[in-house]
């Protein structure tokens, strides 16, 4: 090729000059645990079904979703959502309001008519679960989406155990129950209701090969209460219980509920709507060291329940009780003061905790029992090979949350089990702390709240107190998500970089980096709102 | 604020991109297929702001012109890192004649492809701050007096970087320099006039003036299309850190830009025939204190004795660009 005048070479590209050479540290991107899916007990990973909510693939996010819970609409009532307490916007404005979508969610499939995808495989296992509680369901739906023949059996007429006979319909509508339960025993599941089983090793014997206890914690904890003959007093359980089997026990007009944690909320609230002018609660200690649920105790005191605080009862009557005023002492436990105080009353309720009935494991020699618990190791499995318990029945938080990540972890086991191998815990990345965010690039945008049913209508009956988001606000919500520690496609990377060297390879699949021209200046990491990349020295 | 902003779409504009707005809505930036006016394999420094700015200008330019455009490049470190003889970094049209020359080198390109007929053929100039606002400034106002069909685009590092950190006419106050040492009482650059060529360009009277920052792309990409829109002489004012001039972490490039504006200290605006039409506002303001504590060209205000004195100063005139351009009035999200 004839050259202009006093030109000598040809005109080349400055791609030949790699100036990744110069590189000394180099970003990589990383998937991190967030914050959400991190507290989540039922192993849920919020971010990733918000991520496809965002754009309304709503059925998209509710099959991730339900890949570890099958209950959204469920769970998006009666969670205690340690996932908001835990996500990373509560720093920036508020926490996302995870528990809101996840009920649309629900709600959203069930008017929708979702349904979940048949097991693809057969193992010809079969496993029988004790109890149709959430934990036992839990359980049960993932025994059956790994292919093995599942029987549920429980002595109740309904299944549901505690969501059914201790959760208020004013918190649980029994329709959103009755189809989230239905859409996993349609999965082919035997349920046997009306079944007690009062000998796990002889139901074992009828030819299953592993057994899952979830027999929960049904047994309302009778106290010693000095009472006259007259007094009416029930337990919180039972008189729930009654009240969801619409057999309403008749507390009277003056009723006082003694405990602190949400059952005697519960009860309490239940008791307003059975007709009660006065509900009283009676707590030993003061309102920051009550178990019970922050909002719950709100509505509550909405509804016009009191609560008497460092109160014990010191005797029941009819008509009425000796209530006996107490004082924290310097380790924050209640010491009796001596000070006495009458309380009209025409029943008291005791809501003093739950036991399990653990009748069906007496002379199961090998299956170690504490503190009326059952005893499980690592994988859920008792001392008794083949016998897996889980939920309320075991030492752990109770809630319907940790039942439903209990049985889903009892499932893997007992797959693991069942095939002879080792249950392969999947191994969580380092979680995705606040400080690694680049905030800037996240719009203001304040949380978005459910309605509430107003106080005065609430009392009269048993209406759901907390209504549901729409779609439009469900995105949005959705949308405040900061997608902690996860690409979310936002470009700004590929953007920044001042050498061209991140590679966008199109929607849904992210991004790569051209370690030939990248210099390793780290703006990328700098700006990357997520915390999705990270500066890793560089390999020699 | 140029761009309109995204109402509520989880980043909005803040982001190069966002997956869940309107493809026609989006950056040029976030295009799988952007022109890449600047290629990789450059020489900047790790970090350059000027070599960012400059490609974020160009290929909204080149988008705009449909790619019908040519590029004449003052001497700088632009042209120097991207151009060492036979390599390019180009994927534009682009000539380079001197330091001082180059609005009037685009004069003469426009005049040209007018004379050829070829008047959609579109023309840019820029350059450094030094060949700016010092030696290029007669050619410069030159072009905006007689209304050249020109965009002049200027890079500001606020100082000759290419040759080793010299004090320009665009170096600020107190910021230390090869030329300006941090020694004796009044270390780093004299408070002087400052030379504020927006203004100067607005005193022109062209059709079209806007500042901007690497820290906020869709505001510069606003701008450099609108200004593609129009005929006569625009200028744009781009403010470029300089990692090696200013002492300051590569990481940082952005997050000082970003500093600069959200300060107040760098006001962001656009005006049309010698008036503001508009500003960016500040989103969430901070003293001028955190953008000059990422930049050792400022360390001498910090240590060995803290100058509160100059700092104080250094926030009056951010102060004074509040107050000029109204940057707090207007809140948006
Ligand atoms: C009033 C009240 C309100 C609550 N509110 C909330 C809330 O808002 N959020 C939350 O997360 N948690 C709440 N909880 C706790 C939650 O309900 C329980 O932690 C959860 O239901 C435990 O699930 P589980 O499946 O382990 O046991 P359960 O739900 O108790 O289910 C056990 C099942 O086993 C059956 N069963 C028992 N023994 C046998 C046997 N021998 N043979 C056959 N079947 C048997 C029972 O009939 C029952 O159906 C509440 C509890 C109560 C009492
Ligand atoms: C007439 C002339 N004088 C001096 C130089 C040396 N020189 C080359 S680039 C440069 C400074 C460029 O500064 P600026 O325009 O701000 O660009 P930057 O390198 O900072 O991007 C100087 C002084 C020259 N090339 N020509
Ligand atoms: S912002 Fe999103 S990803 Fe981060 S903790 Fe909250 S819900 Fe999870
Ligand atoms: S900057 Fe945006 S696109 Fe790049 S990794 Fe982070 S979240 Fe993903
Ligand atoms: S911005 Fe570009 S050059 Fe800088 S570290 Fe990231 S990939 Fe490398
Ligand atoms: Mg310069």
């Amino acid at each position: 090729m004839t050259k202009p005048f006093a030109i000598t070479l040809d005109v080349g590209s400055s791609l030949a000059n790699h100036t990744g050479a110069w590189r000394q540290e180099r970003p990589v991107y990383v998937d991190l645990t967030p914050p959400c899916a991190h507290a989540c007990p039922a192993m849920e990973d919020p971010q990733k079904w918000l991520y496809a909510a965002e754009d309304g693939s709503y059925e998209q996010a509710w099959r991730t979703l339900t890949e570890a819970n099958p209950f959204p609409a469920i769970m998006g009532r009666v969670c205690y959502h340690p996932c908001e307490t835990a996500c990373n916007r509560s720093f920036l404005d508020e926490a996302v309001g995870i528990n809101a979508v996840e009920r649309f969610l629900g709600d959203h499939a069930i008017e929708q008519g979702w349904t979940f995808a048949a097991p693809t495989v057969t193992t010809g296992r079969r496993v029988l679960v004790v109890g149709a509680g959430p934990t036992g369901l839990s359980a049960a739906y993932q025994l059956r989406k790994l292919g093995h023949e599942v029987t549920v059996r429980d002595s109740s007429p309904k299944p549901g155990g505690m969501m059914r006979y201790g959760i208020p319909a004013y918190r649980l509508p029994r329709d959103v129950l009755d189809a989230e339960i239905a859409r996993i025993l349609d999965l082919g599941i035997t349920l046997e209701l009306g079944r007690r089983v009062d000998d796990v090793l002889g139901a074992m014997a009828e030819g299953f090969d592993a057994v899952f206890l979830a027999v929960g914690a049904q047994l309302g904890k009778r106290a010693y209460v000095p009472a006259g003959e007259a007094a009416r007093i029930v337990d919180a359980v039972s008189m729930l219980h009654d009240v969801a089997q619409g057999e309403p026990p008749l507390l009277g007009r003056r009723v006082v509920v003694y405990g602190g944690g949400n059952t005697a909320v519960d009860a309490a609230r239940t008791a307003k709507r059975l007709g009660a002018t006065d509900a009283v609660i009676v707590y030993r200690r003061t309102r920051d060291r009550m178990p019970a649920h922050d909002s719950e105790m709100a509505e509550a005191l909405e509804e016009g329940v009191v609560v008497k605080w460092l109160s014990t009862v010191a005797h029941a009557d009819a008509g009425h009780l000796r209530v006996e005023r107490m004082e924290l002492d310097e380790t924050g436990f209640p010491q009796p003061t001596g000070e006495f105080e009458d309380l009209e009353a025409d029943s008291l309720v005791l809501a003093l905790g739950q036991e399990s009935d653990l009748s069906l494991v007496e002379g199961v020699s090998d299956l170690a029992l504490t503190d009326g618990s059952v005893q499980v190791d690592s994988s859920f499995m008792t001392g008794h090979p083949g016998i897996f318990a889980g939920g309320d029945v075991v030492p752990a938080q109770r809630t319907v949350t940790v039942g439903v990540g209990h049985g889903a972890r009892a499932a893997r086991a007992i797959d693991a089990w069942l095939r002879q191998t080792a249950v392969v815990e999947p191994v969580g990345a380092p979680l995705a702390e606040y400080s690694t965010l680049n905030t800037w690039y996240y719009s203001d945008a304040p949380h978005a709240v459910r309605p509430r049913l107003e106080a005065a209508r609430r009392t009269s009956g048993f209406e759901e107190v907390v209504r549901g988001l729409d779609a439009e606000t469900a995105a949005y919500e959705a949308r405040r998500c900061m997608s902690c520690g996860n690409c979310f496609e936002c470009d700004n990377c590929y953007g920044v970089c001042p050498d061209n060297a991140v590679i966008k390879l199109g929607p849904g699949m992210r991004f790569e980096i051209d370690y030939d021209y990248c210099k390793g200046c780290g703006i990328c990491v700098a700006e990357c709102p997520s915390g999705s990349i990270l500066m890793i020295p560089e390999p020699r | 604020m140029s761009a309109t902003p995204v109402k509520f779409y989880q980043v909005g504009s803040f982001a190069v991109g966002n997956r869940l707005l309107d493809p026609e809505l989006r950056s040029a930036q976030s295009e799988q297929d952007r022109a890449n006016s600047l290629t990789s394999g450059h020489r900047a420094c790790q970090g350059c702001g000027e070599a960012l700015g400059a490609r974020y200008v160009l290929d909204a330019a080149m988008r705009a012109s449909g790619g019908r455009m040519v590029t004449v490049n003052a001497t700088g470190c632009l042209e120097v890192f991207s151009t060492p003889f036979p390599e390019t970094s180009w994927r534009v049209a682009w000539l380079h004649s001197l330091f001082g020359n180059a609005p009037a080198v685009a004069t003469g390109v426009a005049a040209g492809l007018r004379a050829t007929g070829k008047q959609d053929v579109r023309v840019v100039a820029q350059g450094g701050d030094g060949a700016t606002v010092d030696i290029g400034f007669a050619c410069l106002s030159g072009m905006f007096e007689r209304n050249d069909d020109v965009l002049a685009v200027c890079y500001d590092n606020g100082g000759y970087m290419n040759t080793g950190v010299q004090r320009s006419g665009a170096t600020p106050p107190a910021a230390r320099t090869m030329t300006t040492q941090a020694v004796g009482e009044h270390p780093g650059n004299a408070f002087g006039q400052g030379k504020d060529v927006p203004r100067i360009a607005m005193a022109h009277e062209i059709p079209y003036v806007a500042t901007a920052t690497v820290a906020d792309l869709r505001d510069l990409e606003a701008k450099v299309e609108k200004a593609m829109g129009m005929h006569g002489a625009r200028y744009l004012h781009v403010l470029v850190p300089c990692p090696l001039g200013w002492g300051s972490a590569a990481k940082d490039t952005v997050r000082i830009a970003r500093l600069a504006t959200e300060s107040g200290y760098f006001p962001v605006f656009e005006a049309e025939r010698g008036e503001v039409t508009s500003v960016r506002p500040i989103r969430h303001q901070v003293p001028v204190e955190e953008y000059l504590a990422l930049q050792n060209r400022y360390a001498h205000l910090f240590s060995p004795v803290r100058r509160d004195d100059v700092i104080d100063r250094l926030q009056a005139m951010a102060d004074r660009n509040i107050a000029r351009y109204g940057l707090l009035e207007e809140a948006h999200s």
